[in-house]
């Protein structure tokens, strides 16, 4: 998993989950899970309207 | 919950009720599931509906209405006002909703149609035998539970899960969504119409909107096109936009959110499965507005499922009449407002500037979105060629 979803700031609208090629989102009632289908293609990071996803350098 | 059902639909928003209220009333055994452990919270959305449209669906009732607005003004850049009417302007006003209350109401009219609503539980997965979609795995208020159905309908909003589990690829490219902020702002001086500002520097590719709730407050909003927007932009430039035009506003409530402004996909029907509303990308790529369309969907998608289970046959080739019929109707709505979102996603603020100086004055009361396209063609041919086919 290389992004990651700051649940403090998320506003769980799952912008990111609609757009994910890998279908590793998945917007479970108020918050967010990535499973390790992420390929780190960081489209969720430039989708999310309030920035609460940030790409992880492993 | 029982473990057979006739249908099963996956959310309960509009798109979602209105299928169950629809195959309910057809005499068919439902089941609505939605994830939340509450429907229509948290929203998502600017709350705008066209009145005429709504009135199909359910009886208008105060309790869900915030405001009625009169029509909409569009700003350009440079502020140059075209004001439209209500009746005229396309499905985005005409009551501006509550929808906390407004999709609680529509589950409850599914519910009183027959239907049976569970909360707090999600699907995860499908039953599948050989190929036919049979059911869903779930989660229903933390446990695994397997339910049957004849078939499935996913109405699981932009977020969708299910039409993927299905085999439908309703990935959303950057280019084909909206990304977007809205804050309820109180104090503030709104009257009855609803507003969009366009401009590049305002809301790139997409628009900022103000729309009344009564009592001096609105929803103020913004939307991205995905494409052209970065890391957290919609709230920067709505909070830029709220100081500039409500300084004295007080934001007390945030939401936000994301449209499909894809067009029609490819495809929205599997082996005893249907996808509907924002799930199946249904909602209008040039105003975002998708109430409307999911509640038409519903209907049509619910009336196929009843005949198709009458006949006994739940096979994509039988679920194709529901494809057809939304295609012929819906679909060619959001193929014509697409070319137009298209081209406006590439205007420069000084063209906005000069193509709304083209048709002001000319602009009037009587006048909708598709008057606006064919005047703004009128005064512009060589420059919007690509809208020649949008105004017979």
């Amino acid at each position: 998993m290389t992004v990651t979803v700051n649940r403090y700031k998320c506003g769980y609208c799952g912008a990111c989950v609609s757009v994910c090629p890998m279908a590793a989102l998945e917007l479970v009632e108020t918050w967010i899970e990535i499973n390790d289908a992420c390929n780190d293609c960081n489209t969720c990071v430039n989708i999310c309207p309030i920035g609460a996803i940030e790409s992880v350098k492993e | 919950m029982k473990d057979k059902y006739d249908v099963i639909v996956v959310g309960a928003g509009p798109a979602g009720s209105s299928v169950a209220t629809t195959a309910s009333k057809a005499g068919l055994d439902v089941l609505l599931i939605e994830k939340r452990q509450e429907i229509g919270d948290p929203v998502r959305c600017a709350e705008g509906v066209d009145k005429e449209g709504i009135k199909r669906h359910i009886k208008p009732d105060p309790r869900w209405i915030a405001a009625e607005v009169k029509g909409s003004r569009i700003f350009a850049p440079d502020g140059t006002k075209l004001q439209i009417s209500e009746k005229m302007s396309g499905a985005e006003v005409g009551y501006v909703l509550e929808r906390k209350i407004f999709d609680r109401a529509l589950a409850e009219q599914a519910v009183s149609s027959g239907a049976e609503v569970i909360v707090k539980t999600s699907a995860t997965g499908l039953i599948r035998k050989n190929k036919q979609i049979t059911g869903i795995h779930a989660r229903s208020i933390g446990e695994s539970v397997d339910i049957k159905a004849k078939i499935v309908v996913g109405a699981d909003g932009v977020e969708s899960k299910v039409g993927r589990f299905a085999g439908i690829n309703t990935t959303l490219a950057p280019k084909d969504i909206e990304t977007c902020a809205q804050f309820l702002v109180s104090g503030i001086e709104a009257d009855e119409y609803c507003q969009f500002y366009l401009g590049n520097n305002i809301a790139p590719g997409g628009y900022a909107w103000v729309f009344p709730k009564g009592k001096g407050i609105a929803n103020v909003g913004i939307g991205v096109l995905g494409s052209l927007s970065n890391n957290g932009m919609p709230v920067k430039l709505l909070s830029n936009f709220v100081k500039h035009h409500f300084p004295t506003g007080k934001i007390i409530e945030m939401v936000l959110g994301a449209v499909p402004a894809s067009g029609p996909i490819e495809k929205t029907i599997a082996d005893g499965f249907m996808l509907v509303g924002d799930s199946a990308r249904q909602s209008d790529p040039l105003t975002g507005g998708g109430i409307l369309n999911a509640l038409d969907a519903g209907v049509m998608a619910g009336t196929v499922a009843a005949s198709c289970i009458e006949k006994d046959d739940v096979s994509e080739k039988a679920l194709m009449e529901y494809e057809r019929q939304w295609r012929e109707t819906i679909g060619k709505k959001i193929s014509k407002t697409l070319v137009v979102k298209e081209k406006l996603i590439t205007f420069t603020d000084k063209q906005f500037n000069i193509f709304a100086h083209s048709i002001e004055g000319k602009c009037d009361n009587t006048m909708g979105v598709f008057d606006i396209v064919r005047a703004l063609f009128r005064a512009n041919p060589k420059l919007l060629w690509e809208f020649r086919n949008l105004i017979k």
